[in-house]
């Protein structure tokens, strides 16, 4: 069993992702989660100072487009699936610690 | 109805030809799903209607004198993280259920005008998360070869809707092998395509570097077909490949002789099963006799693949994934605060396997351990693409397993998520590397079920790849066939 990820680690992690876990997931998670960071200890050993990184297989360019108007997503359509909508808008609960 | 093509180049050509008509081959369909779908559970939704109306549409063509195009009247059926628009898209999460897309993908757009009859939405693990569709929030998919059995995942629906003969050709997204690992374990082919061939645009994202979107189908040549249709450039995707489809169908029978195949040694022993080994040695054998030259090649970090790829894609799921707030689609649950509802909703709305990869890229991603793991990851990214170059110096394709099993029993790995993972360790590679793979069925393991080998080849050699599948296809024993 791990040591490395504490039950504290993954309540904080848990925030950070907007889940809230009850204490036995908590539980869980550490223990499974541990076990995955075990096995990535392989990659831990490789010496890799000299090696650069790759986030994308592609070499990738910035790809623009013309700068001309072009049809978009009709708003009505999607604003039909928002969980609520005001004004045309989405409408959500309050924010910045105002009273709801 | 036995006077019925089965293949999806044979319906084309004879709804093509005015021989059949593209209603009649979806009605046949419809019966075989009616038969059965009841046990496999291929479907989160069946657009019978629809495709009624697709089908005739296609009739109407063909009688005007028109040509539909090369999928014209063949039913075909889409994993459900392809957004259809006006049609429920759910991703089997409960956080997206009812959700109607304002557009369609740019694969949808094009298979439909090829011809081809969408014929439903299949189930897969949660947001492509898993390697059995046990993930899904509508239950499980089940294998039509044994249905005691899982059909693989995540695109679990797909294979398993092509392996019962709900459709003759289906599509996929394989970020870590959800294509080739669940065509393996249901006896079909599966293609991942190289990255940047197929447009992304409609796919729902779970891993964006690592994603693709691919066939399913039981021949070879209807993979080729399809992907033809599927592939080219999309200026509504900045990562795809701006030059035009490779022609694959032209090269199928130009064989193998004189192409060099080399088996990846890290994925021949340890930890495959003996029974999953022996048959790719036997399709090795078969590309020998067929005048290919064999030889054994060492990919050292193919073995490092698994822990690489279980940081980034974690990482890039925790990032695509924070869009579910409950503000703009899918569900809500209500909160006196904006902070209190996006976590009530993703709570209640994501499944465990969901959560399990976000909180692991959040960590990865976190201060203070980002150069630790994800840092890290993305450096073996590299030592793999450098293996594999330094593979395909000597070598045009490579030849492995695609699963390191047949499938396995309902329940075996759900208590063990890391066991899960390992199930991946012959895919993985390929997505880190942004190259293409397929599977072909090759025959039976020992308990009978079907085993696919795996065809990989450099960035854009499809066509090679499709010359080599068609001979292994060709000399593939029956699943009838006892493991000897």
């Amino acid at each position: 069993m791990s040591d490395r990820l504490t039950r504290d680690d993954v309540a904080k992690v848990a925030l950070l992702a907007r889940l809230e876990l009850s204490d036995a997931e908590l539980d869980l998670y550490t223990e499974q989660l541990g076990a995955v960071l075990d096995h990535a200890d392989d990659v831990a050993a490789l010496d890799l100072a000299d090696v650069p990184p790759t986030a994308h297989p592609l070499p990738l360019v910035n790809v623009l487009r013309p700068d001309v108007v072009g049809p978009c997503a009709d708003r009505d359509e999607v604003l039909s699936q928002a969980p609520s909508v005001e004004d045309r808008r989405f409408r959500v609960p309050a924010i910045l610690g105002e009273e709801p | 109805m036995p006077d019925l093509p089965t293949t999806a180049l044979d319906i084309a050509a004879a709804v093509r030809a005015g021989e059949v008509s593209a209603v009649e081959v979806l009605d046949a369909h419809l019966a075989a799903i009616d038969a059965r779908e009841g046990e496999i559970n291929a479907f989160n939704l069946v657009l019978a209607d629809e495709a009624r109306a697709a089908a005739a549409a296609v009739d109407a063509r063909v009688a005007a004198g028109e040509d539909p195009g090369p999928l014209a009247g063949v039913p075909l059926a889409l994993k459900d993280n392809l957004c259809t628009r006006g049609v429920p898209t759910t991703c089997s999460s409960r956080i997206l259920e009812g959700w109607r897309p304002p557009y369609d993908a740019t694969v949808v757009q094009r298979v439909a005008a090829a011809g081809a009859v969408a014929i439903g939405k299949t189930n897969l693990d949660e947001f492509a998360m898993g390697s059995s569709t046990e993930n899904s929030a509508f239950g499980p998919t089940r294998n039509p070869r044994d249905t005691a059995r899982v059909p693989g995942g995540s695109s679990g629906g797909s294979a398993a809707a092509v392996a019962a003969g709900f459709a003759p050709i289906s599509l996929g997204s394989d970020t870590g092998g959800s294509i080739r690992q669940p065509a393996a374990l249901c006896g079909v082919v599966g293609v991942k395509p190289t990255y940047g061939l197929v447009s992304r645009y409609g796919l729902v994202a779970f891993a964006s570097s690592l994603d693709q979107i691919g066939p399913f189908s039981t021949t070879v040549a209807d993979s080729a077909l399809l992907l033809e249709a599927i592939a080219g450039h999309d200026h509504r995707d900045s990562t795809s490949i701006d030059q035009a489809a490779p022609s694959l169908l032209d090269v199928l029978d130009r064989g193998v002789e004189g192409l060099r195949i080399g088996l990846v040694t890290e994925l021949m022993g340890e930890g495959i099963a003996p029974d999953v080994a022996a048959r790719v040695r036997q399709a090795a054998e078969a590309l020998s006799a067929a005048g290919a030259t064999i030889g054994e090649v060492s990919v050292p970090a193919a073995s490092y693949g698994l822990s690489a790829y279980y940081l980034i894609a974690p990482a890039e799921a925790s990032s695509n994934l924070a869009r579910y707030d409950g503000v703009r689609y899918g569900m809500r649950v209500d909160a006196p605060t904006t902070a209190e509802m996006n976590t009530a909703t993703r709570t209640a709305g994501f499944g465990d396997e969901v959560k399990r990869r976000i909180m692991l890229g959040t960590y990865a991603l976190s201060a203070g351990y980002y150069d630790a793991y994800y840092g890290k990851a993305l450096k073996v990214r590299t030592l793999i693409m450098r293996d594999f170059e330094a593979a395909y110096e000597n070598f045009d394709l490579l030849l492995s397993p695609t699963s390191p099993t047949t499938a396995f029993r309902f329940g075996d790995k759900t208590d063990d998520p890391l066991s899960m993972y390992l199930n991946d360790i012959c895919t993985i590679p390929t997505n880190l590397a942004g190259h293409p793979a397929m599977s072909v069925p090759f025959g039976g393991g020992a308990d009978g079920m079907p085993v696919g080998v795996q065809l990989l080849a450099p960035a854009l050699g499809e066509a090679t790849m499709f010359r080599a599948a068609a001979v292994v296809e060709a000399a593939a024993p029956s699943l009838e066939e006892a493991y000897a």
